[in-house]
């Protein structure tokens, strides 16, 4: 019996060549108590349907069959031809079903109409490295209704034969007919404020710290920089706000009235209202902080709170990778080698212990 | 721009009608003329901390003893490299301080081997060298206790003839007053004895926090060394048992009757009679202020205020709130931060001196954290009764209109007195003093009224490059921060935001209540914030009722401070201007996290 749905909160480490390494990862996440969008794979076997069509699969046999891999508008020629027969081709009609099923089930547990998903390849081998995939073409955001959502499978499954794609797996010796793909269907988040968040502080490395960079709407005002964020700094430990910086909040990323993302200007009455209150600050710290743990180094996290969400419960987790500026420094150790404990309390009543910035380096340096 | 530095004490005006202020003290505490050209070379800041007030002439003795025997352990015994004492003085009645430090490369030099013979003889030795010293405390405590002051008697009793005795009583009032000076002194030799190398000891882990987590917060790293059992607590914990102990036995409605002895008379005979008479020796030898001022009510002596604060114990018992602090808790809480932040270090080095400072900055707290009460508290509480008990022989004599009149005498003419006074009597005519003193005594207050009324300015003189002397650091809170923060206050930027220590963590908001006096403590409202110069220990019962505490003066280490994460209260410390910059009923905001207060009104 084939099984070509998973869901990500039913995930096992043993499904993973099943659904690829990006819903595995989700999975796991999920598995770790982290607050990730809720979703499904479709799985390799959903994939594998297409070589039950026979004259699919001759069609694009022999389309591959006559390229001229040196040539780019062969290459590009062939593969939208392929692409465009995989697209056109009928899904499977049980894995149709459950796709559609699922989305349903998805738009019920987030209490949503037509949830807005994103569908996305989850490359699930060696011989289909995320390297070969142009991202543009294996990534459909913003997706709503169950037709839309079988429409997006089917196309990102078309794009393992993208022109490098095809190309990639000529040279290395990789054959057509037996690869394969998982998709990865996820809540999209609406989100009401999203930002960045390190599990040390950028500006100096230190390691007790989680720095969070916040601004309103879609998370991509601050990671683009277009805007200057509102940044907390939250000790790690006590969970206490060490530092808090507002800033003038110019523009955010939010949906329009016909679901697409734009940009626009803030009202004046949130410019310069903090994008996180103190609640929902130490709730994204202590999420980054989750992950830091789950994965054993430090990260560099994206984050978001959820509209759909409850007041109060709403940060999710979208991406979390290592931080790699700090990480990739040795460390700075602070004990000096060899010193006793006595020695340690004399070189510290030597140096001018507790000052923070030394009186000479401030205004009225005529002095 | 002009160049920034503190008036100089010689140029700051005092306050109308303070003339002759400094004959109030020992020749030796104003700033004079003698020592001008030193005394306005170096940075003197107000001790807001343990003097904000003017010092009567008698008071002055603690302050004088105290900074002295602090600074005679970094000069002349453990030779503290970088630091002598603290140089002290007094303008029109308050207090002023100045660490000294050691200026020659050389010397500092020389100083290294030494200090670590001789402190690292302490830290090697330092549980049994406490235990002893609890018990010296005890038995210095007994010897005040044994002391009496008692009227001359018109005759000598027989047993003087018949034990061939061949002195009389105006030796041994002399002989008990000089001594009760001495004990003074030796108590503060031995406050100070271990105190310099625990601050030392605490500055060393916490410099090594700092290094490795340079945004860590301060209160996180008093919070890994803190006790979760004090001594300094326990009178809090007897005021709880005794609440307790009320409701167990039905006899909550005693403490409705409108006076302290109204209240006793009720619970006469009574088992909680028995279980109050257990705790208050030697726990409610407890001041309601920092135990440096006469005037500052002891619990032992003013029963109305600890019985107060258990009435409302009792309240909160019957409401069914938990009163007790969860110790377990507290442990746990605090075992767990130390083994998250050793976790973070880099490497295993950083985590074995982590391990070996924090153990140390444990070992030296309990110390740390006690001597206060057996000192300010306990110890002084016998001071202060002796000393009124001689004031009632002085008042018997005429010499004073009240008791406490006697602490407007300085401590070495109080000797002159107790001669005139002996004198008189062995002649067999009128001392002196019952003209000279009562209308001194008159003179001197309306002097310390008029010193009341001054503006004292939170520092004087050139601000310090550097500060390295520890408890200037540590306890005062003096760092470059706080020096410019009074030297932009010239600046009027008049933001609504003071910045202090975060002491204590939290957020909250209310309206202010400035209290200036330990009297007003009892205004306070549920859901206040407290503003003043300073907080006290005993003020920890109120600390349920407010939301939040700000302070003028004190650093990480005060213990306002200390008391604060004690109880959870969110507190900001060392404002330097709360309590002049904020009014009775302003809405504020305090976040004790990151230290900042703000007007909201």
């Amino acid at each position: 019996m084939r099984e070509f749905v998973l869901w990500f909160d039913q995930y096992r480490e043993s499904d993973k060549p099943r659904v690829g390494g990006k819903c595995a990862s989700l999975g796991e996440l999920i598995a770790a108590e982290l607050p990730v969008p809720p979703g499904f794979a479709v799985t390799v076997e959903a994939y594998d349907t297409l070589r039950d069509d026979t004259e699919l699969r001759s069609n694009v046999r022999k389309a591959l069959a006559e390229v001229d891999l040196d040539d780019p508008d062969s290459l590009e020629h062939t593969s939208r031809y392929v692409r465009d027969l995989i697209e056109a081709s009928p899904m499977n009609p049980e894995v149709e079903r459950a796709v559609k099923a699922s989305y349903r089930e998805l738009c019920v547990a987030c209490g949503v109409e037509d949830v807005p998903v994103a569908v996305r390849s989850s490359a699930t081998a060696e011989d289909l490295p995320d390297a070969s995939f142009a991202g543009q073409q294996d990534t459909f955001l913003w997706v709503r209704g169950e037709d839309a959502v079988a429409r997006a499978v089917q196309r990102c499954w078309s794009s393992l034969f993208t022109a490098r794609a095809i190309s990639y797996r000529h040279e290395t010796g990789h054959d057509h007919e037996i690869i394969s793909m998982a998709v990865a269907v996820q809540k999209m988040v609406h989100p009401k404020a999203a930002g960045v968040a390190f599990t040390l502080n950028p500006t100096d490395g230190d390691r007790s710290q989680i720095a969070i960079d916040s601004s309103w709407g879609f998370g991509e005002a601050v990671v683009s920089g277009e805007v200057t964020p509102d940044n907390f700094l939250v000790d790690k430990v006590l969970f206490e706000i060490t530092r808090r910086t507002i800033s003038p909040k110019a523009i955010e990323y939010v949906l329009d009235g016909s679901d697409s993302v734009e940009k626009a200007p803030v009202p004046d009455d949130r410019r310069l209202a903090p994008s996180l209150t103190d609640h929902e600050i130490v709730a994204v710290a202590k999420m980054a902080k989750r992950a830091e743990r789950h994965y054993g180094r430090p990260q560099d996290i994206e984050w978001a709170l959820d509209r759909d969400l409850p007041e109060g419960d709403n940060v999710v987790l979208l991406q979390s990778r290592p931080e790699t500026v700090w990480s990739r420094k040795a460390p700075r150790p602070v004990a000096r080698p060899g010193q006793g404990l006595l020695d340690g309390i004399v070189s510290t009543l030597l140096s001018p212990v507790h000052t923070r910035d030394r009186l000479a380096t401030t205004e009225g340096s005529d002095m | 721009m002009a160049e920034r530095r503190f008036p100089s004490p010689f140029e700051v005006e005092g306050p109308a009608g303070s003339e002759g202020w400094e004959e109030l003290y020992t020749y030796s505490l104003p700033f004079s003329e003698d020592r001008r050209s030193y005394e306005e070379s170096v940075f003197w800041f107000q001790d807001g901390i343990h003097w904000p007030d003017p010092l009567t002439p008698w008071d002055a003795t603690w302050y004088e003893y105290a900074i002295a025997s602090l600074s005679q352990y970094n000069t002349r015994h453990y030779l503290i490299p970088p630091a002598l004492g603290i140089d002290y003085r007094v303008l029109y009645g308050y207090a002023y301080l100045t660490p000294v430090p050691v200026t020659d490369p050389a010397e500092i030099e020389a100083r290294v081997p030494q200090f670590m013979e001789r402190a690292g003889f302490y830290f090697m030795n330092w549980n049994d060298l406490y235990d002893r010293w609890v018990t010296k405390i005890k038995d210095l405590i007994a010897e005040m206790e044994a002391i009496t002051f008692e009227p001359l008697p018109e005759k000598e009793e027989m047993e003087v003839i018949t034990e061939g005795r061949g002195m009389g009583s105006g030796l041994k009032i002399q002989e008990d007053y000089r001594r009760l000076l001495n004990l003074a002194l030796k108590l503060w030799q031995y406050h100070f004895e271990f105190l310099n190398l625990g601050y030392a000891a605490y500055l060393d882990f916490f410099g090594f926090c700092k290094e490795a987590f340079p945004n860590i917060p301060d209160l996180a790293i008093a919070k890994m060394v803190a006790g979760v059992e004090v001594d300094l607590f326990r009178p809090d914990e007897e005021l709880k048992k005794l609440a307790e102990k009320a409701v167990e036995l039905g006899v909550e409605d005693a403490f409705d009757a409108p006076s302290a002895g109204d209240v006793f008379a009720r619970l006469e005979g009574t088992p909680w009679m028995d279980a109050w008479n257990e705790a208050k020796y030697p726990w409610f030898n407890f001041s309601t202020g920092g135990g440096f001022y006469h005037q500052d009510k002891i619990w032992i002596d003013h029963p109305e205020i600890p019985l107060g604060y258990i009435k409302n114990y009792i309240a909160k018992i019957k409401a069914g709130e938990d009163i007790h602090r969860p110790l377990e808790q507290l442990r746990a809480e605090r075992d767990r931060v130390v083994a998250e932040y050793e976790a973070l270090l880099a490497t295993d080095e950083d985590r074995e001196a982590f391990r070996q400072k924090l153990g140390l900055a444990r070992t030296v707290f309990p110390y740390v954290e006690n001597h206060n009460f057996y000192v300010e508290h306990w110890s002084h509480s016998v001071v202060f009764r002796k000393m009124r008990e001689l004031g009632n022989v002085f008042v018997k004599e005429g010499f004073l209109e009240s008791t406490d009149d006697v602490f407007y005498i300085k401590r070495d003419e109080i000797n002159e007195a107790l001669w005139d006074m002996y004198s008189a009597w062995a002649v067999g005519t009128s001392p002196r003093g019952t003209e000279y003193w009562p209308r001194e005594i008159a003179r001197r207050k309306r002097i310390l009224d008029a010193c009341k009324q001054w503006n004292a300015p939170p520092a004087l003189g050139e601000p310090p490059e550097v500060v390295t002397e520890p408890f200037t650091i540590m306890l005062w809170g003096i760092t470059s921060d706080s020096i410019n923060m009074w030297l932009g206050a010239g600046d009027g930027d008049g933001g609504g935001d003071l910045n202090g220590f975060a002491a204590s963590p939290g957020v909250a908001e209310g309206p202010a209540r400035v209290i200036l006096s330990p009297d007003q403590i009892g205004d306070l409202q549920p859901g206040e914030i407290l503003v003043a110069p300073i907080t006290a220990p005993s003020w920890a019962p109120v600390f349920g009722k407010i939301s939040a505490a700000v302070t003028d003066i004190g650093g990480m280490m005060s213990h306002a401070a200390i008391v604060c994460r004690e109880y959870g209260l969110p507190a900001v410390t060392g404002t330097a201007f709360a309590t002049t910059t904020i009014e009775d009923g302003t809405r504020i905001r305090v976040d004790g996290s990151t230290g900042t207060v703000t007007i909201l009104d």
